[in-house]
């Protein structure tokens, strides 16, 4: 099998009321744009992923990158296009297929983690395995290994609110892992940690994906974690795909104006370090040349 | 004034249905009465075979469970003394019987019929107005068509107080079931949650604690109830209530007042604190 991923021209409207809609009717797109009611938050996307691969969806906020990964398993409902995951169409499935599909072939990290208060951390990890009817003592198990994959095995009877964020999270990911699916989708799992958490969290993904060889589908506002961890990238303007690519293509040669003030704020950061380190290191010359001759 | 052509008077309708009902049904509403009668009777019998200082024992333990604190723990396992002490402890046991069995029966409709509000919205459109009516229509009115049916005693009582204290366990049930967090809901339907998995992992209890808050204030208006209740002869300390008004003897009614005050304070703050106990954000 080539790809484990098929998105072709997808769309997705969001409406209080069940809306028609036709990908052909220019005027019913331009309508449903206008109307307060509705919001068409994909437009029209598509692109493929590979086995193995970490594929990147970037954009700001609003740019339907979180409305794309709920469509990858019908959080919410398709309004035009196809989504096909290990060669079954999602979007063909019935509720039984799609509970069925949810369970074996794909896990979620959520931005806010999604766990249940009321269960422990143990309990949370191997929920996904209870709701599959695993045996009570099988799925502990499973679910101590994978908290022990990431680091938390002192914590199993311990509940979610004593636990930090960056905790939380990998109560998240072990959730994930317990599952044993071959694709991972992440809706910005990291945004809400600090700076250094947020690094240590990125190598653990690294670490996992090579242990694991996981398919992950990751969505994320910040070039810096799209350029470490992703393989390809797709950049998320209103809807639409803007540019699709290596995470260095992308930051080489953007697209257009939208993808270039992403990279542009990444270069600056990087003119500014390299100016910093060359200031250093000519001072310390100095100080060196100084030295001499004294 | 309002026109003359448009006045209808339903009364004699409803009259008629009342009569109609007693008439062609009396058996069916007799075995129901007597089958409540017999559960009644039943959690009577037990209360009144345990003897006073257990009552205490089992306060205190429950209060200690619920609060964890000495102080409260101590008062709340004394002031059902005072009940003892005014004479009234034989009353306060009928009427915690009764308290007790309308309860029961109350959350056994009342929590499934709120989780169906809480499933269905359109269910629960039609049903708000129904608990509306119930909550606000003046207690003899529904107080003397169940007296007619039921006849005198204990068992209209029950039915008096199940249609008070019904719909707060409902109502909070439903809105427990609905102010369930949005995150938690879609991962578990992410993970591949049937519909049933999904209230019976998530929603139901995430909502425990608006619904415990739903027995609590069902328990509170149950009490309330009893006391309305014994003007159609439900024993208890209503009953010492009613004669004390009846013979202007204030202090006889101040007496039983305050015992079924005590009887309030004491099982509001015990099923309180275990539904404090129960919170998921407290764990």
């Amino acid at each position: 099998m080539e790809n484990i991923i098929e998105v072709k021209d997808l769309w997705e409207v969001y409406s209080e009321k069940e809306v028609f809609f036709d990908v052909d009717d220019r005027d019913l797109i331009a309508a449903l744009d206008e109307s307060n009611e509705t919001v068409v938050a994909v437009r029209g996307v598509s692109f493929t992923v590979k086995p193995g691969e970490v594929f990147i969806v970037m954009g700001l906020s609003g740019s339907g990158k979180s409305t794309l990964i709920r469509c990858l398993l019908r959080l919410v409902e398709i309004s035009w296009g196809e989504v096909r995951i290990n060669g079954q169409d999602v979007t063909a499935m019935n509720m039984k297929e799609l509970t069925e599909f949810r369970r074996h072939e794909v896990a979620m990290v959520f931005q806010h983690y999604g766990l249940l208060p009321h269960k422990t951390v143990l309990e949370n990890a191997a929920f996904g395995l209870k709701l599959r009817g695993v045996p009570k003592k099988e799925r502990r198990e499973r679910a101590y290994e994978s908290l022990k994959a990431v680091g938390l095995e002192d914590w199993v009877d311990y509940y979610p609110a004593s636990l930090s964020g960056g905790m939380l999270q990998r109560v998240g990911i072990a959730r994930a892992l317990v599952a044993d699916t071959p694709i991972l989708l992440m809706d910005e799992p990291f945004s809400g940690l600090d700076p250094l958490i947020r690094r240590e969290m990125q190598d653990e993904l690294l670490r996992i994906q090579q242990e694991y060889q996981k398919t992950i589908f990751f969505v994320t506002h910040d070039l810096d974690e799209a350029m470490r961890l992703g393989d390809r990238m797709a950049v998320m303007r209103n809807g639409e795909i803007v540019q699709i690519g290596r995470p260095a293509e992308v930051f080489a040669r953007p697209a257009d104006d939208y993808v270039a003030r992403f990279v542009q704020d990444k270069r600056d950061e990087i003119r500014r370090a390299d100016e910093q380190m060359a200031a250093m290191a000519a001072s310390q010359a100095e100080r060196v040349g100084i030295g001499d001759v004294s | 004034m309002f026109p003359e052509a448009l006045k209808y008077s339903v009364a004699k309708s409803v009259n008629h249905a009342i009569k109609w009902l007693l008439n062609t049904h009396g058996s069916a509403f007799d075995h129901f009465s007597s089958g409540i009668l017999g559960l009644l009777l039943r959690v009577q019998g037990v209360l009144v075979v345990i003897p006073w200082w257990a009552y205490l024992v089992v306060v205190a333990l429950m209060a200690w469970i619920a609060t964890k604190k000495i102080l409260p723990t101590i008062i709340l396992a004394a002031l059902p003394l005072v009940i003892g002490i005014f004479g009234l402890w034989a009353l306060a046991i009928e009427t915690l019987a009764l308290v007790i069995t309308s309860v029961v029966i109350a959350l056994i409709i009342g929590i499934p019929l709120g989780v169906v509000m809480g499933e269905l919205p359109l269910f629960a459109g039609f049903i708000q107005p129904v608990l509306d009516a119930m909550q606000t229509m003046p207690s003899f009115v529904y107080l003397i068509p169940a007296m007619m049916l039921f006849g005198l005693g204990k068992v209209p009582a029950v039915i008096a107080t199940l249609i008070y204290s019904l719909p707060p366990v409902m109502r909070l049930t439903c809105l427990g079931l609905r102010q369930v967090p949005a995150p938690a809901q879609e991962a578990a339907r992410a993970y591949g949650a049937t519909r049933w998995q999904l209230l019976k992992e998530v929603r139901i209890p995430l909502a425990m604690p608006s619904i415990l808050a739903g027995v609590n204030q069902t328990t509170m208006m149950a009490l309330a109830m009893v006391v309305i209740a014994s003007m159609i002869g439900a024993r208890g300390l209503g009953q010492e209530v009613l004669m004390a008004i009846n013979r202007i003897d204030v202090g006889r009614g101040f007496e039983a007042g305050i015992s079924i005050v005590i009887m309030g304070i004491v099982i509001d703050r015990i099923t309180q604190g275990l539904a404090r106990k129960w919170d998921p954000n407290n764990k």
